[in-house]
């Protein structure tokens, strides 16, 4: 389960300030930003900006470009479900479709009562102990009808 | 003395227990009053046995698998007393499947504790370096480009050509990056190697930096792989404390140092191009090509960009010589490939072997065929951008050029196995939705193209004028192929065509028709 902090300034300035100094730090600082509030708040991309003397376009171009960096907060937990090639040929449309209707979370969607995020990755580099997942940053490997349940009653807690 | 048992911290092993097992043994040893000491290595690469405790014996190490936590109290009765246990494999190196393997770039995977730089030149680490400090740069770069260590990454490209171009150069500051942007389906080598001997990395990258002239270097690894970056932090702080890193490494007056950066879900950042503008803190867009990221590559310096398996393999081929890497493999591929095994396999995992050997003895003899006991109908070589292989193309030898003159690629050395219930025509269309998600869009043909593909293939599929779009198809592959300015867009044709080629069943076209159309 993700424990986040509310979007604070000061700390996204600290956060800013902890990693300015490194090469193309913008990657980094938005990783921060998205493990300490769990997703680039709005209010963010102008802080960035200044500090880097670039302009808030490219702050929210990168920001939009890569998955990883959300818009809003995820539910408490994040559920994703591999859905790559080897994840496939070993029974993992089966194993999505059971999840999303469980669940009653479409994939690329959070729960109306804001529980669990359902994603779906494209590889977790499980392929041999394929059909994979990762919770909340838990990876769980060889998934059939019994790991799922178990699964998805801890994405449900 | 206490009792030393291995049990893989490797992701793969944790995904199956392998965390809960480990608990399991250190309680129930406690209960017992038994010293153990539990060291949490890399993965064999036996993954239908993980997770895999190996417990040291003057034997040697002696395997058990697949074991679960409920196995500990049963396995320390083993272990204490006859050794018998009906999880037994024998000893770790007489495992058949790891027996018959030739590991160089995996020698110490899965063996030694990634933790511990000590335990790593114990087991003959760090000789590599050694040798190049010896040797000095230029003659370096020539044993690598003896060797013909080939790009990993899956383009092939000669290492030691792209090193000495970059040597070549003079600049005020040269960078060493590491591609560890997995993102191959199918492909899970990297991970293994960054989390069962990480210091074979970085040994690899110190051998290039003091080869071009680099001071810094960086793994940018993809934000899926946790346990690897948290593996390569720790051996990159190690390597620093032990002199392998930082200033004078390996006792010369070179300096370098590494830093890790994570990637953030963007598959097209493992195109070397696109990897370089996301270090830089853009967007991964691609760059066009020339210039070559040899003279112009991170943050516009000259820059020496490769896969984790090229220097990885790098330390054995300096320790070695080139002859003796040269030795393994055939006609322009040359050395060993460590391959994978995965989706629907029976005996999936890492096995590293020389070039040259069938995809057939791969899928039927070393993987077992499914684990699902049907019969294999298609094996995907080389990820999400590789062709399909139908069972009649299996005697293809396992090498750069024999797959590119099948319309394949052996790309990152990824198989996956699909049994008779896959419908090819949904693969293909995958093919074409995943190029569609992870198009960086800059070039037309892969950013509109990926989007027209999923649509054509969905008429085929529904039955709307179907001859016509199968001719649309094989043309926007054509366009795809010649015009695309990377490898996403430009290889996505490949699993599309080969899926349309092999298997024109499944797109509800007369398997003559398309002989013909050829």
């Amino acid at each position: 389960m993700s424990v986040n902090e509310p979007w604070n300034v000061d700390r996204a300035n600290a956060l800013i300030a902890a990693h300015s100094g490194a090469e193309g730090p913008l990657l980094p600082i938005l990783h921060a930003f998205n493990d300490a509030f769990g997703y680039i708040d709005k209010a963010a991309e102008p802080l960035i900006a200044a500090a880097l003397n670039i302009s808030r376009a490219e702050v929210h171009g990168v920001v939009t470009f890569y998955h990883d960096f959300r818009s809003k907060p995820a539910g408490r937990h994040v559920l994703k479900l591999c859905r790559a090639e080897a994840c496939q040929a070993a029974g993992g449309d089966a194993i999505a479709a059971r999840a999303e209707r469980q669940l009653g979370v479409a994939i690329g969607r959070t729960a109306a009562d804001g529980g669990v995020t359902l994603e779906p990755v494209y590889c977790l580099g499980l392929c041999a102990t394929a059909p994979a997942a990762m919770l909340d940053g838990r990876v769980v490997g060889r998934l059939d009808e019994r790991r799922l349940e178990a699964l998805l009653a801890e994405a449900q807690r | 003395m206490s009792l030393r048992i291995f049990i893989p911290g490797d992701a793969g092993a944790v995904a199956v227990g392998a965390d809960e097992v480990a608990a399991a043994f250190a309680t129930v040893a406690r209960e017992r009053g038994v010293v153990l000491d539990i060291i949490r290595n890399g993965s064999r690469g036996l993954y239908w046995l993980e997770p895999m405790v190996e417990v040291e014996t003057p034997a040697g190490r002696i395997a058990y698998g697949p074991t679960a936590p409920g196995d500990a109290p049963s396995l320390l009765d083993a272990v204490l007393g006859s050794g018998q246990h009906r999880l037994r494999q024998g000893r770790a190196e007489d495992i058949p499947w790891l027996k018959r393997q030739t590991r160089l770039t995996f020698a110490r995977c899965g063996i030694a504790d990634p933790r511990s730089l000590a335990d790593y030149q114990r087991q003959g680490g760090g000789k590599g370096l050694e040798r190049a400090l010896l040797l000095g740069p230029p003659a370096t770069i020539e044993t690598v480009v003896q060797s013909g260590l080939r790009g990993r990454g899956g383009a092939g490209f000669p290492t030691g050509i792209k090193w000495r171009t970059v040597a070549q150069t003079s600049a005020p500051r040269k960078y060493v990056v590491c591609n560890a942007d997995e993102g191959d389906s199918g492909t899970f080598a990297d991970r293994m190697i960054m989390e069962g001997d990480p210091f074979v990395l970085i040994e690899g990258m110190a051998i290039a930096a003091f080869a071009v002239g680099a001071t810094k270097g960086y793994i940018y690894i993809r934000s899926e792989y946790p346990h690897a970056v948290a593996a390569m932090n720790a051996a990159c702080a190690a390597a620093r404390r032990g002199g392998l890193l930082g200033r004078g490494i390996g006792g010369s007056s070179h300096d370098f140092d590494i830093e890790v950066r994570v990637g953030a879900g963007a598959y097209v950042c493992g195109e070397e191009t696109s990897l370089l503008e996301s270090l830089e803190g853009r967007r991964g867009v691609v760059r066009a090509k020339p210039p070559l990221p040899a003279h112009h590559g991170l943050f516009g310096k000259p820059t020496v960009i490769n896969n984790v398996l090229s220097f990885a393999s790098v330390p054995i081929i300096l320790e070695q010589g080139a002859a003796f890497y040269w030795g393994f493999g055939a006609g322009k591929s040359r050395g060993t490939m460590p391959i994978q095994l995965a989706g629907n396999v029976k005996y999936g995992g890492l096995f590293e072997t020389a070039f040259g050997i069938t995809l057939g003895e791969l899928v039927d003899d070393i993987g077992g065929g499914t684990f699902t006991g049907r019969s294999v109908r298609a094996v995907q070589v080389g990820g999400p951008l590789g062709a399909y292989f139908p069972r009649a193309l299996f005697d293809t030898p396992f090498d750069y050029e024999s797959f590119a003159a099948r319309d394949g690629l052996i790309g990152h050395g990824g198989l996956v196995l699909f049994d008779d219930t896959v419908n090819m025509a949904r693969q293909a269309r995958f093919a074409m939705e995943f190029c569609a998600i992870e198009s960086c869009g800059k070039c037309t043909p892969c950013r509109i193209g990926a989007r027209r593909g999923v649509e054509t293939i969905d008429r085929i599929i529904g039955d709307d004028n179907r001859a016509a779009h199968l001719d649309v198809l094989q043309d926007l592959c054509h366009t795809m192929k010649y015009g695309s300015l990377c490898a996403l867009g430009g290889f996505t044709p490949y699993p599309v065509m080969s899926a349309l080629t092999h298997f024109p069943e499944d797109f509800g076209a007369a398997p003559k028709r398309l002989q013909a159309a050829e």
